[in-house]
């Protein structure tokens, strides 16, 4: 099987995708959850949502994920919404081996199970469980459970995948190490990715656009665009450029903390 | 690690005196209910022939064991009836109770209309409707098959509509997100969330089945077709003839202890790869 996953574009040449404008979110009882926010997603973006909590980082993904209704503005996709979606926990289905797992979006679109067995295999290898494939969740670590989610996610190649906060449970060596992998990752299928995290370092390692949010309401405060090229590896984390962003990324974040408290 | 010219593991004392007691353990936890019950049955014998109580009033654990065998011939075929009926009820509250747990699943509607019944056949006492089942129902097996049925079902209805429910949240969004219908949602993230719950509840329904079928047939007497195990007890009660009682009594426990064994099997082969409560842990 030949793999065909989407070519990426540089910086500025990127078509857009998907566009949020002037979104507003009033749960009931009032409570504004998200206040006028407008956001555009390129293809190839990987956007970082970065904001303390009740910042409405996880009400703007549920919205885009068509979980739930904006109040006020719109949600406006160019062409279908192909959509993978990774949580805080794993959400695996306990009762399925992992290639069963992965294989879930595509049984839920009536395709069988042999027409994707390769899509299947392909997306474990990326995530390097090739090996795990007839394994089930409870017999993996939570590290290797959120590789499972994540090739779950893309195995039928989105044009966005919407992570929420998916590391925040993981020890400090797995986050990093996943944070490199999923660079990887992204770099071989180079796809779109919303990344909502409340760690300023991972957004800074991960992502080229920073979307910083404020709470009460919810609203984007500023957005930060990180220039640094890919691929990024250790060598990034470690850098002057690195350090110096993550104290702009850290300082526009107590900006809008500071500004809300 | 250096290389040892012993192929033995090296074993330190407090490890080989941990090994010692779990495998002390392993086999206590059947030898200790075995050498109980025996102990038991001893107490028993020694009672009877002790006090040296007559037959008629207590027999003898012994003598219990003989009639088994004397009487098998009018026993077994009443075990047999017995057992079918019970079977045959537990088989009807399972497609009855799963069928109702997924309709009211499926529609909140049916499930405000029709839960109150649920519960009202659930506690009213079976012996209580039993006589009227039996006027209004021609059919002795049917009779019997409802009584049994009445007892059993709700178990299975209310612990399935429980783990129908009981999906993950997360799994629910993602099921929406992908666009999953409502048979897709149902067959595959709320069937499989819901049957350790039905496992759960089918165990119990196995012991209530049984226990249905038996008063059943006590409300529905002599005569007729029936001459289940109940109706054996019935008889040999009017006749004071005690020990056939207990050898139908002991046919009775140890078939209930049959059923319940069997559904823990079943329960733990359907569930012993994935499920914490039938998954062995080493350590």
């Amino acid at each position: 099987m030949v793999v065909t996953w989407r070519k990426p574009k540089p910086v500025g040449q990127r078509p857009p995708l998907m566009r949020m404008d002037g979104v507003d979110k009033v749960f009931p009882g009032g409570i504004r959850a998200l206040h006028d926010m407008t956001l555009q997603v390129n293809e190839g973006d990987f956007v970082s949502l970065l904001g303390p909590s009740g910042c409405g980082k996880s009400t703007a993904l549920r919205l885009i994920a068509g979980l739930m209704q904006p109040t006020r503005g719109e949600i406006r996709w160019e062409g279908t919404a192909e959509i993978g979606v990774v949580f805080q926990e794993p959400t695996l289905m306990p009762w399925a081996t992992v290639e069963e797992n992965v294989y879930l979006p595509f049984r839920l679109k009536h395709r069988r199970f042999v027409q994707v067995a390769e899509d299947i295999r392909l997306a474990l290898r990326l995530v390097g469980l090739e090996g795990f494939a007839r394994a089930y969740p409870r017999e993996l670590s939570g590290g290797m459970k959120m590789r499972v989610s994540i090739a779950r996610a893309m195995v039928t190649r989105p044009k966005l995948i919407l992570m929420d906060e998916p590391f925040a449970a993981l020890d400090e060596i797995t986050r990093h190490k996943l944070n490199k992998d999923l660079l990887e990752l992204k770099e071989k299928i180079s796809s779109t990715v919303i990344f909502v995290t409340h760690s300023v370092f991972e957004s800074v390692f991960l992502s080229d656009r920073i979307v910083v949010m404020a709470a009460r309401p919810g609203r984007v405060f500023r957005e930060l665009a990180v220039p640094a090229p890919y691929p990024r590896g250790e060598e990034f984390r470690t850098s002057a450029d690195y350090a110096a962003l993550c104290r702009t990324a850290s300082d526009t974040l107590h900006h809008a903390m500071g500004e809300s408290a | 690690m250096t290389v040892t010219d012993t192929t033995e593991p090296l074993i330190d004392a407090g490890e080989q005196a941990r090994l010692t007691a779990r495998r002390r353990e392993r086999v206590l936890r059947w030898l200790l209910p075995m050498l109980t019950v025996i102990a038991a049955l001893v107490l028993w014998d020694r009672i009877v022939v002790w006090n040296a109580i007559p037959h008629y009033i207590l027999p003898g654990p012994g003598l219990v064991a003989r009639t088994l065998v004397q009487d098998a011939p009018i026993l077994f075929p009443a075990l047999l009836v017995t057992l079918q009926i019970t079977l045959m009820a537990l088989a009807v509250a399972v497609i009855g109770g799963v069928g109702l747990a997924v309709l009211f699943s499926l529609s909140r509607w049916t499930e405000m209309c029709f839960y109150p019944f649920a519960v009202i056949l659930q506690v009213t006492p079976v012996v209580a409707i039993a006589p009227l089942i039996f006027i209004y129902v021609e059919n002795r097996l049917v009779g019997l098959l409802l009584c049994a049925w009445i007892v059993a079902f709700f178990p299975i209805l209310s612990n399935t509509s429980l783990g129908l429910r009981s999906t993950d949240p997360n799994l629910r969004d993602l099921y929406t997100i992908y666009g999953a219908s409502r048979w897709q949602r149902l067959r595959y993230l709320q069937l499989p969330t819901a049957l350790p719950y039905f496992l759960g509840g089918l165990r119990i329904a196995g012991g209530l089945s049984l226990i249905g079928a038996v008063v059943a047939e006590y409300v529905a007497g002599t005569g007729g077709i029936g001459s289940g195990l109940a109706f054996r007890i019935l008889e040999a009660g009017y006749r004071l003839n005690i020990p056939r009682m207990f050898a139908a009594l002991a046919l009775i426990a140890l078939t209930g202890i049959v059923i319940f064994a069997a559904l823990s099997l079943i329960s733990h082969l359907a569930l012993r790869k994935w499920h914490e409560s039938a998954v062995r842990r080493t350590e």
